[in-house]
């Protein structure tokens, strides 16, 4: 508990996110707003399932904790459908919009799909991080032991690196997801699904953090690459980049400068 | 309301358009025109005039704005629809940042969640035994509160129209000096409270009558540009605390629907206070008085340096905050646009509105009530952010599709109805559905 707690957790939890907006979003007003837009839309999504959640449990009316761990598990895979359905609706509003955004910036170019993917996911990213986790943060900030009932004492820390999880996932699920839209890859758009469910499934077995994390980000790596070469990279680029050789790249700087 | 601000020669006629205002008005031309025109008043008047009828025509192919006349009108509307985004992101700015102080203050200051009485404009209590008696209550509490805001509207309006100019300049200045000095001086020992430091007397002094003072000169008078922004943002925080302190709980849901309808009916009814107000401001072709009004214009470059001192008065548009204080008296100012301007000796208007940049202007009374929305999300929530971050998203959308709004429809459109309706939906599903949801979820960690 305490601030270094709170400051960790925060930062491991949303530094990437943070330093992504940062770099790319925040300098593009147009950007911004479409983040804002996504996480819009992930918000209604989660309205929805809490309301499907909500109304499975008033109508079964058990008190039970069996009946409640079931229901909450059917909660969460109907919300992963709802969100991974409101990703393609908001695909579906950025294609009709895309001319309305092209006369928006005349002079300049209009963003392209993967650009709309890229930010659709990170605003889809951002709001799931910070619900699922901001409660959790603000509560490690006050007085407490975390485990003293026998509890695992690593609570806080599996949170922020699952919701580390949770954002980069959903940069990655966008990309793709956009990308096999886009060419009507629809067996993509299973795999995005599939995984969803498989990471929201990997939580389940809660307490025990080792296998649940490993295997995620096993699954965040896989996806990165995958999402890096449906975006056009390719291993000779990456070389390029991390040998700063990439000319068009530094030429492109020193131009903007 | 929303006011687009496409050169500050056009604002005499644009600020009158009370709401969200396309900056593809024909004011500029009509302005400029009308300017080097006034010593013949006649001609300028028809310009005026004839330019009005126009607007409310709405027809973007004949209006040739954004203040550069020699371009042709085509251009000048995908410039104003270029601009687009920047302005939302120089609303997002201030309204969010209005928004963190006043959450953050409610976080922490325990002071402006207690219950310690109420406004004598919401005089029924609702510590009433009876869910039936508590709602009535709310409700007749709203009717109050609304009639009060339309009566000191209508006020305000009558003695604009019969020239009670010194009237209205003298209670302004009282209303601000009261917010700038003693809201401020209570929040700060409020503040001082909560976090045990002790402040001296003659250290307390200075720092609030500085404060205060730079207020004043800035708001009132001259100052610069992010100043007198900043000084708005945090009056408009001060008002905001007030009013979630002293609302009681369902009376101030209900007021803010309320409102959002006051505001909805007063820009666009014909017969509205507002409307009227501007009309009567555009008939006289005159700023129509001191108010409140956040402004993110860009400060003018290096071409306005051919103008006369005397102009650039003009620039920094001194808002007044009475209007807003006097709150408690007349709320139809969320909707004012009126900005207050020395009228402008005739200045080469080629030079500057080449060099000029598109503000947008929103009525502080729009701030202030976003920001009771989301304090009071964050105030009654329990230790829950899940509620106020809904809330905040949903301001931003209903702030973007109000501004999208605006660039379709070009006329004068409230910046309150649809925010605070999203908002209150928001809050309401998120506090009753998603907030048990994420709960369990979180205690179980799982993660959707």
């Amino acid at each position: 508990m305490t601030a270094a707690v709170f400051f960790g957790c925060a930062f491991i939890a949303f530094g990437p996110a943070l330093a992504l907006y940062i770099f790319t979003i925040a300098t593009e007003p147009l950007r911004i707003i479409l983040l804002i837009v996504g996480a819009f839309f992930w918000l209604v999504s989660l309205l929805l399932s809490s309301l499907v959640w909500f109304m499975a449990t008033a109508i079964t009316d058990n008190k039970d904790e069996r009946v409640q761990k079931y229901l909450l598990i059917f909660g969460v895979l109907v919300s992963v459908l709802i969100q991974e359905t409101f990703r393609f609706a908001y695909y579906k509003l950025l294609k009709k919009a895309s001319e309305g955004l092209k006369s928006l910036n005349p002079d300049e170019t209009a963003p392209s799909m993967q650009l709309l993917a890229y930010v659709s996911g990170l605003g889809f990213g951002i709001m799931s991080g910070v619900f699922s986790f901001v409660n959790t943060l603000s509560d490690s900030l006050g007085p407490g032991t975390v485990g003293i009932h026998g509890d695992p004492p690593q609570f806080f820390l599996n949170s922020a690196f699952m919701t580390l999880v949770v954002v980069l996932l959903h940069i990655f699920w966008g990309i793709v997801f956009f990308d096999g839209c886009e060419k009507k890859k629809w067996y993509t758009v299973l795999v995005v699904l599939l995984t969803h469910l498989l990471i929201s499934a990997l939580t389940f077995i809660s307490p025990h953090y080792g296998l649940s994390l490993v295997l995620s980000y096993i699954i965040v790596v896989l996806m990165g690459i995958w999402a890096f070469f449906v975006s056009g990279g390719s291993c000779r680029s990456l070389k390029l980049c991390l040998l700063c050789q990439d000319k068009d790249f530094l030429l492109f700087n020193q131009r903007s400068r | 309301m929303l006011t687009f601000m496409a050169s500050d020669s056009e604002e005499e006629v644009c600020d009158e358009r009370t709401s969200l205002m396309s900056a593809e008005s024909p004011t500029p031309r009509s302005c400029q025109e009308g300017r080097q025109g006034l010593e013949d008043g006649e001609t300028a008047a028809q310009w005026r005039s004839q330019d009005s009828e126009e607007d409310y025509e709405d027809g973007p192919d004949r209006h040739v704005c954004g203040g550069v006349p020699g371009r042709p009108p085509g251009l000048e509307e995908e410039l104003t629809l270029k601009y687009g985004a920047k302005h939302v992101i120089m609303l997002f700015v201030p309204v969010t940042l209005c928004m963190i102080v006043v959450v953050a203050t409610i976080k922490s200051v325990r002071f402006y969640t207690e219950k310690n009485g109420q406004l004598i404009y919401t005089p029924f209590t609702e510590d009433t035994p009876s869910v039936g008696q508590r709602l009535l209550n709310s409700v007749l509490n709203t009717l109050i509160m609304i009639s009060v805001i339309v009566v000191m509207t209508i006020f305000l309006v009558v003695l604009y129209k019969y020239r009670c100019y010194k009237f209205i300049h003298g209670w302004l200045i009282v209303s601000s000096l009261m917010l700038l000095f003693l809201f401020t001086y209570i929040y700060l020992g409020e503040v001082l409270k909560t976090y045990n430091v002790a402040m001296d007397y003659p250290t307390l002094f200075l720092t609030v009558w500085n404060f205060g003072a730079v207020g004043m000169v800035c708001i009132h008078w001259k100052g610069p540009l992010v100043l007198q922004q900043a000084y708005l943002i945090m009056i408009s925080a001060l008002m905001a605390l007030v009013f979630i302190k002293y609302l009681p709980e369902w009376s101030a849901w209900v007021i803010l629907g309320a409102i959002s309808v006051y505001d909805l009916v007063a820009v666009l009814c014909p017969k509205g206070p507002l409307r009227m107000l501007v009309e009567t401001a555009q008939e006289r072709n005159e700023p129509i008085f001191p108010a409140l009004i956040y402004s993110s214009a860009m400060v003018w470059t290096a071409g306005m340096a051919k103008l006369d001192p005397s102009s650039q008065g003009a620039l920094q548009l001194p808002y007044d905050p009475e209007m807003e204080e006097d709150s408690y008296d007349s709320f139809g100012e969320p909707s004012y646009p009126e900005v207050f301007e020395p009228p402008l000796p005739g200045y080469p208007g080629e030079e500057l509105e080449e060099e000029e940049e598109r503000g947008v202007k929103l009525g502080l009374g729009d701030f202030i009530f976003y920001s009771v929305l989301v304090g009071k999300a964050a105030a009654t929530g329990s230790g829950d952010w899940n509620a106020t971050l809904a809330c905040f998203v949903a301001i931003l959308i209903g702030l973007c599709l109000t501004l999208l709004l605006l660039a379709v429809f070009k006329k004068a459109l409230p910046a309150l109805p649809i925010s605070i309706t999203f908002g209150l939906i928001f809050y309401f599903s998120t506090d009753n559905l998603v907030r048990p949801f994420m709960d369990t979820l979180a205690s179980h960690q799982l993660y959707i």
